[in-house]
């Protein structure tokens, strides 16, 4: 059991300190000796870069205009994300906790001792009281042998990610609509859509880059109908905004449905010939009136006319979304009930005709195809089908007999270490302490663990939990592919050596592997080598990659899988002439609006939602340390509408505190029209008593296991204090670790 | 002479200040960016304005100069003050209509957007342009970027009675012929009404980031 007993002693080694220029400075004179294209480590667009190198040091970077996706352009966590690699709180040599605080120890003998105790977990407890805790900023290899490692060299079942808090509810969308999961057009599509449908997605600070393509479009006479809570930048843009209550999507699609449906704006000959299942669903659409899903939505029912019509009359179009309709306990119907309206136009398959999911980290997609999500093989096999175990199993050279079954989600998980089921945690590049809902009660979880190791390169709110760090390495150390959020695969490249004594992660874990006595399975001695024996195990998979090379990416500029074989150019383009159900068809599924686990009630009146801001990524365990992006937004923020302000008597920037059920923070008040009166929001990157996971909600979608991060009950209360933000005050910005301690 | 200038499109930016992080990688004034990005009036919208020199073809800046410290380009790019030159007078600061030169203290230099000369003058992009993700900044030839977008190239500013003709455009959905600043309603119906009630706390964070006149 490991409890973080010395904060304040841990911040002060490790950070979130801030770091704002290169090493030694800004020099004009340098003398580069090498410029390295690779890619940004961050989001699903995983924009081209050039990093400059001056001896064996990354000091700039350059914009990268040869890559097609973004043709130099760059959000600002890209441009300088080149700062991570020399940063002071890199953590350099492994640590392990003594009487509560960290201390340096060699290789050995950290190594020697999470294999002694995972072993003694599993010898004690039975293999499955390991569980494996992964992320999807790893590179595609990566997550491949996160996967090998839990099932070959420890046999457990429990291994999950933190994509299941990003895209599953994407996924299991698009896998029962489509029978594939991954966009189903290039961005390159999107200037040819007459429509653009953008729902629960702020890509203009979730996404950025992406923006270029929406303006082509808009360019090119384009129209935007945003669907969202909240006035984004993306929905201010706009031409049709459909601000909704948080949670009401279904409402709102059926709304959209059945003005398509009336004003016989449906493609009856696509339906007919390319989908199943329409009556049922047609027939639930019906009922939604636009004043049926007006009295729901809080949307005027002109508006859902008006998005119909548009969407309806165009003859090309395209609807995206992301995390704002897929963060729900139904999160996989909301997704399938925006697919529903693409069948039932027939708009897909063709260029400007499609669909698309914003993919929030930067491997969301490569993460989730290969073997790292608790009932998943590589290649998007299936961990419960006998065939697909049967093949895995082969080429990992493995009795199907020896794989363990499938385990269960990332929720789950956590909750099965307060119960004492799961005892011993390995975690990768994933910060649940602030990515998890309901943070309290991951605390617990983590502090009920007999043994915790974590493998990370910064200290991150999680890893302070743990018993051993490992320290790992940053993008620019190391090889490899993702799959950015168009289902192209991209390289990174290497730029510099790992510092101090760090290793790469894959190196380590075959390290941990070999001392598990199951080193014969993990005898890679590159990444290349990974993604060679990662092709063969998704060969024949949905998500088949065995034609893909780092040559062919190279040549390419990134290859977009499905690529087959050794003569495929990939697939850019999905849904063509079929879908990837047995019987080519598409699927409709008829969804009725349930709304969210938790509604508002007298106790707790509003609607909490949470989401992002373009300065910071995810858990913030990377982006809280540069400088220049803690400047720009050094703390969070709740968001409310004036008039629910003034019943409350708050005034902007005034600290208040926002409850719910599960727990409470206190945040400054943002005052702005652009949210609505019933919500409130809260970007969701800090962590500890600035973690907006504190309030939200741990219900999980029954088919993806997602959690419902964007809409539960919450009350807000004035605290009579007059302290405004300290910004206010006059300082330039508060280091993030002051930010930490709530100083 | 270099054909190309700089577009500004403030309807496409979405304040993300990626612009404001690349300038300061620019070779010529490494670490201090010289682009600013404000909110409008973020208790109503979330709009945002980017500030770049407009590279007026007649610079105040440089007409107030009294050591003729700044120069204009052949080619109409608007120079930092030389250093051997610059007085620490700050008349170029106080002089210029749209706020965009800045006094470097430690330097004893003002500073200023130089349309990242040592980059365009080699056909280069200039770095702010390169990253901005939406094209609420792009560069590049009159005749390649009007034909594209639906919005009008305006390069005539009045102030009072003072007129300004620029060598970059801001990119207006009006049909505007002119952007006329004393009327153009940003600064009216806030007479008589103290601006710091209505001034979100964050459009105070973002002056004190980005808007002090020295670095
Ligand atoms: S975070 Fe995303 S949009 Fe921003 S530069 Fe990186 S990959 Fe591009
Ligand atoms: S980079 Fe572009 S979109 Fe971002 S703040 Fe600057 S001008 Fe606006
Ligand atoms: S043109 Fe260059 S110097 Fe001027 S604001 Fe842009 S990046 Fe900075």
């Amino acid at each position: 059991m490991s409890k973080v007993e010395y904060l304040d002693n841990i911040i002060d080694r490790f950070g979130p300190h801030l770091h704002d220029e290169p090493d030694g400075g800004w020099l004009s004179d340098r003398v580069i000796d090498k410029v390295v294209d690779t890619h940004c480590p961050y989001c699903g667009m995983q924009c081209g870069l050039k990093l400059l190198v001056e001896q064996d040091k990354v000091v700039g970077l350059e914009p990268r205009y040869d890559f097609p996706v973004n043709e130099g352009r760059l959000c600002p966590k890209g441009v300088t994300a080149y700062l991570q690699t020399h940063h002071p709180d890199r953590l350099e040599y492994p640590l392990i906790k003594r009487k509560g605080v960290f201390e340096r120890a060699s290789w050995d003998e950290a190594l020697d001792l999470v294999v002694s105790k995972l072993r003694g977990l599993q010898e004690e407890y039975g293999k499955d009281a390991v569980a494996v805790y992964s992320g999807s900023s790893l590179t595609t290899e990566k997550t491949y042998l996160v996967g090998k490692f839990a099932r070959v060299a420890l046999g457990t079942r429990y291994i999950d990610y933190n994509g299941r808090l990003c895209m599953a509810s994407a996924a299991a969308g698009n896998n029962k609509a489509f029978g594939i999961d991954r966009a189903a057009n290039p961005w390159s599509d999107i200037p040819f859509a007459e429509v653009l449908i953008i729902a629960g997605a702020n890509c203009a600070e979730t996404f950025p880059i992406i923006n270029g393509f929406l303006w082509k479009q808009r360019d090119n006479g384009g129209v935007w109908i945003v669907i969202d809570p909240r006035e984004t930048p993306t929905a201010r843009q706009g031409d049709i905004h459909l601000q909704l209550r948080p949670g009401t999507d279904a409402a709102v699609t059926n709304g959209i449905l059945n003005v398509l449906i009336n004003e016989k704006l449906i493609d009856q000959a696509f339906i007919d010939s390319r989908t199943n299942d329409w009556e049922a669903t047609r027939e639930v659409a019906l009922k939604y009136t636009p004043d049926v899903a007006s009295q729901i939505s809080g949307v005027p029912a002109e508006k859902i006319v008006q998005a119909g019509m548009v969407y309806g009359r165009a003859k090309t179009g395209m609807i995206m979304h992301a995390r704002g309709i897929e963060h729900h306990s139904n999160g996989t119907e909301n997704v399938l009930s925006y697919i529903n309206i693409v069948l039932a136009t027939g708009k897909i398959g063709a260029k400007g005709r499609g669909y698309g999911t914003i993919t929030g980290q930067g491997n969301g997609q490569g993460g989730r195809e290969h073997g790292q999500k608790a009932d998943q093989l590589p290649g998007y096999r299936s961990m419960l089908n006998p065939e697909h175990r049967k093949y895995v199993a082969g080429v990992w050279g493995i009795d199907e007999s020896e794989l363990p079954e499938a385990g269960v989600s990332a929720v789950e998980m956590f909750s099965k270490m307060r119960d004492g089921e799961i005892r011993g945690l390995l975690s990768i590049c994933s910060n649940m302490m602030v990515s998890l809902p309901d943070t309290n009660k991951v605390r617990e979880s983590l502090e009920a663990l007999d043994f915790n190791v974590c493998i990370d390169f910064f200290m991150s709110e999680a890893a302070r939990y743990a018993d051993v760090v490992l320290p790992g390495t940053t993008w620019a150390e190391d090889e490899g592919t993702t799959t950015s959020g168009e289902g192209r695969v991209i390289k990174i490249n290497k730029a510099i050596k790992p510092p101090g004594e760090a290793r790469r992660d894959w190196d380590m874990l075959q390290d941990i592997a070999h001392r598990l006595g199951r080193g014969k399975y993990f005898t890679f001695s590159s990444p290349e080598d990974i993604f060679d024996e990662l092709r063969l195990a998704s060969k024949g998979g949905k998500a088949d990659y065995y034609g893909i090379s780092y040559e062919k990416i190279e040549r390419q500029n990134g290859v977009f899988w499905p690529c087959p074989s050794e003569e495929s150019e990939g697939t850019p383009r999905l849904f063509e002439e079929k879908f990837a159900h047995d019987d080519g068809k598409a699927r409709f599924h008829a969804i009725e609006y349930k709304g969210a686990a938790e509604q508002p009630d007298d106790k707790y009146p509003l609607v909490f939602t949470s989401g992002r801001i373009v300065h910071q990524y995810l858990s913030g365990n990377q982006t809280r340390r540069i400088g220049f992006l803690v400047q720009q937004c050094p703390e969070p923020f709740v968001e409310i509408h004036p008039e629910t302000a003034m019943k409350y008597q708050i005034n902007d920037g005034e600290r208040i505190k926002v409850i719910s059920r599960r727990g409470e923070g206190v945040f400054p008040a943002l005052v702005v029209n652009t949210i609505r009166r019933d919500t409130i929001f809260i970007p969701y990157h800090w962590g500890e008593q600035l973690a907006a996971n504190q309030i939200t909600n741990a219900a999980l979608d029954p088919t993806s296991k997602i959690p419902e991060f964007k809409a539960c009950a919450a009350r807000i209360e004035k605290i009579h204090s007059r302290e405004l933000p300290i910004l206010g005050k006059g300082r330039k910005g508060r280091s993030a670790s002051e930010v930490q301690r709530g100083k | 002479m270099m054909q190309e200038t700089m577009f500004i499109d403030p309807q496409r930016c979405i304040g993300c200040r990626s612009c404001v992080a690349a300038c300061r990688e620019c070779g010529t004034h490494k670490g201090y960016s010289m682009i600013f990005v404000d909110y409008l009036d973020r208790a109503e919208t979330t709009a945002t304005m980017p500030t770049i020199c407009m590279h007026c073809n007649e610079p105040t800046c440089a007409q107030v100069c009294p050591a003729d410290a700044i120069k204009q380009t052949e080619d109409g790019v608007v120079l930092s003050a030389l250093k051997p030159r610059c007085l620490d007078c700050r008349n170029c600061v106080n002089a210029c209509p749209f706020g965009v030169p800045k006094y470097n203290s430690a330097m004893h230099l003002q500073m200023k957007c130089d349309m990242c000369y040592d980059r365009t003058s080699e056909g280069l992009k200039p770095m702010c342009a390169s990253v901005c993700p939406t094209g609420a900044l792009t560069f590049g030839k009159y005749q390649d970027v009007v034909p594209l977008r639906r919005t009008k190239p305006v390069n005539v500013h009045v102030f009072g009675n003072q007129k300004v003709e620029t060598k970059v455009f801001l990119m207006l959905p009006t049909d505007e012929e002119a952007v006329d600043v004393d009327g153009c309603g940003v600064f009216e119906g806030r007479l008589g009404v103290d601006p710091s009630i209505h001034e979100s706390w964050i459009d105070t964070q973002v002056e004190e980031t980005d808007k002090g006149n020295e670095f």
